[in-house]
């Protein structure tokens, strides 16, 4: 308990913990959410021969998801959006005179697949809703919910922000716990400590306890500045943050193991960069931490799919997004807790006391 | 003076693969007293210490602490011992009353900070870094970590090394002071001076092996009595006495 104390103490205020653990994210979080942030707003052209006065128009202009472009010529418009550059469709509705009063001609691109469909399901619902307008029949309440909940955005932030809690939970599991055992190593502080009648456990208990109480500050910082700054979904509140919180633990745990292993094969301070480089490396490019890994071709997928952050990106999302109690991340759970096996087994093996 | 043995060694040995650091040594450290360990760089009175702290596995030999065999009850002596090891470093970017609390958990003892550091005169540092101690002020601070427990043993590992003569004269009169609480003190130096002034016995270790044992003045006057003589006539004070003289006894800060 005194080690988990002063260990505490000593993470507080080490600068480059509180850096890579709190600043790092949060940088990136702002950052990218800025740039992506445009992901919220679709924007849309609307073609010259369109017709305004509709109820469809209407409804598009109002929601604030669509931003509509007028100003731009025809040809302007359709370069742009081949591009994907500040246009991601284009929109013409037409007057008609038959059973359909509207018809509405949708340009999309696969510049901007992602936001095409954002449309799409927007329109979609926006179509719902107003052709059961002219339905003398009252629709069902329940029906007309079910398409307001298909309505609710898939924010840039609720992608990042778990990818970017397991980058914080990836970095300070193990680059922190390799430079503090290496450096107490080195400096006989755990000799020290051995010439008291502290037990072996009690000091990687400590060590782990502080590390977990401060990533959890630290991933609680960033859910609630990702949740009252960017708009970060939490679907049930507390219960997704505290569900967030035990797969925070639980990565953790598993990257703590990739720290000792380092700790144990690093002869010098200057030889853990690299080596927790090779380990986290490869887990926050292809991880899904930034991008969704179904954007890589498939060899990558499979490597993808091996790392333990992979399942932990996921799970994160799954509970903070979808809602889901961590009974239905089982599967991820299953893969982390068999990396964790791996890691341990590596870790007993190549730990040094002195 | 029918003196209690506290330690006892006995034909200890320690190879490391094929080197043979400690090669049979047997001696006792008696209750109460400053016992030194002497010897060149390499001669292994550090593994001898490390052995007997626990730190360390024998090879074969036997050792009891207190009435206790390293063997059975380690976790018993490391209640009764306190430990200063040659360059040990403390946790990191804690300041020194920090640290204080730190080992007092580790040894299950409620002490203050400031009772340890009133020891050894560091009350002013508590709230700096370790690191940012000077030499003098480490050494100290390290001797007030080894009193935490209270411990019957200290064992200090070359704790003047790189001291000026002021810091080093401090130590020894903390050390003394120590000494004077009832507690033994094991210390290893390079410094002869320092043994002849500070040590109550000393045993020589070279080469794995003890090649005396006894009371500095003994020692001394057993050489001159072999007819050994000094080349360069004994003055009444030395070159460190006239440092003293020159620079004032009061220890330095920084």
């Amino acid at each position: 308990m005194a080690i988990a104390v002063a260990s505490f103490r000593s993470i507080i205020r080490s600068p480059s913990a509180v850096v890579f653990s709190l600043a790092f994210p949060l940088i990136f979080i702002v950052v990218f959410a800025n740039i992506g942030g445009s992901a919220v707003s679709v924007e849309v052209g609307v073609a010259k021969t369109c017709d305004t006065i509709n109820p469809v128009y209407q409804v598009l202009k109002k929601t604030g998801v669509v931003h509509l472009i007028k100003d731009q010529s025809t040809a302007d418009m359709a370069s742009n959006l081949s591009k994907g550059r500040g246009m991601d469709a284009i929109i013409n509705i037409q007057k008609n005179e038959g059973r359909t009063p509207y018809t509405l001609h949708v340009q999309y691109t696969n510049a901007s697949e992602q936001k095409g469909s954002i449309l799409k399901s927007l329109l979609n619902s926006i179509f719902y809703q107003i052709n059961s307008m002219g339905n003398p029949n009252p629709q069902p309440v329940a029906e007309i919910k079910a398409t307001t909940i298909k309505g609710r955005e898939y924010k840039y932030i609720d992608f990042l922000l778990p990818g970017m809690l397991g980058f914080s939970l990836l970095s300070s599991g193990v680059f922190g716990t390799a430079f503090v055992f290496l450096s107490l190593r080195l400096t006989l502080v755990i000799k020290r400590f051995f010439a008291t009648p502290v037990k072996k456990y009690s000091i990687v208990l400590g060590e782990a306890l502080a590390r977990l109480v401060f990533s959890w500050i630290g991933a609680l910082f960033i859910i609630l500045v990702g949740h009252y700054f960017f708009g970060f979904t939490l679907i049930h509140g507390i219960t997704t943050v505290a569900n967030m919180l035990i797969l925070s633990a639980l990565g953790l745990i598993v990257f703590m193991g990739f720290g000792f292993i380092i700790s144990g094969i690093a002869k010098n301070d200057s030889s853990v960069p690299p080596l927790s480089n090779i380990i986290t490396m490869p887990q926050f490019l292809l991880s899904g931490t930034f991008f969704a890994t179904t954007a890589f071709p498939t060899w990558l997928q499979g490597l993808s799919n091996i790392l333990p952050l992979t399942y932990l990106n996921k799970a994160m999302r799954d509970v903070a997004f979808e809602g889901a109690g961590l009974g239905d991340v089982t599967k991820d759970l299953v893969v982390l807790g068999i990396w964790f096996i791996i890691v341990y087994a590596v870790a007993v093996k190549t730990f040094k006391w002195e | 003076m029918a003196k209690q043995p506290i330690i006892t060694v006995k034909n200890l040995v320690k190879n490391y693969g094929d080197f043979a650091a400690v090669k049979g040594i047997s001696f006792d450290v008696y209750d109460g007293e400053i016992f030194g360990l002497l010897g060149p760089n390499g001669a292994g009175k550090t593994t001898t210490l490390e052995i007997i702290e626990t730190l360390r596995d024998k090879t074969s030999g036997e050792v009891t602490v207190d009435g206790l065999s390293i063997d059975n009850d380690a976790n018993k002596i490391k209640q009764r011992i306190g430990v200063q090891l040659q360059s040990a470093g403390y946790y990191p970017n804690l300041n020194l009353s920090e640290l204080i609390t730190l080992f007092c958990g580790l040894y299950g003892i409620d002490k203050t900070p400031t009772e340890m550091l009133e020891k050894v005169a560091l009350t002013d540092k508590a709230k700096s870094k370790y690191k940012e101690l000077s030499g003098g002020q480490k050494q100290r601070f390290s001797i007030a970590t080894t009193l935490i427990n209270n411990p019957k043993i200290i064992f200090l590992d070359e704790p003047t090394t790189g001291l000026d003569p002021q810091a080093r004269r401090n130590l020894w009169d903390l050390i003394r002071e120590i000494r004077d609480n009832g507690t033994t003190v094991v210390i290893t130096t390079h410094y002869m001076d320092e043994a002849e002034e500070l040590c109550d016995r000393v045993a020589f270790v070279d080469g794995g092996r003890i090649v005396g044992i006894d009371t500095p003045n003994h020692f001394i006057d057993q050489l001159v009595e072999s007819g050994f003589e000094r080349k360069k006539q004994v003055k009444m004070a030395n070159l460190e006495d006239v440092f003293i003289n020159l620079t004032g006894k009061e220890w330095r800060e920084g």
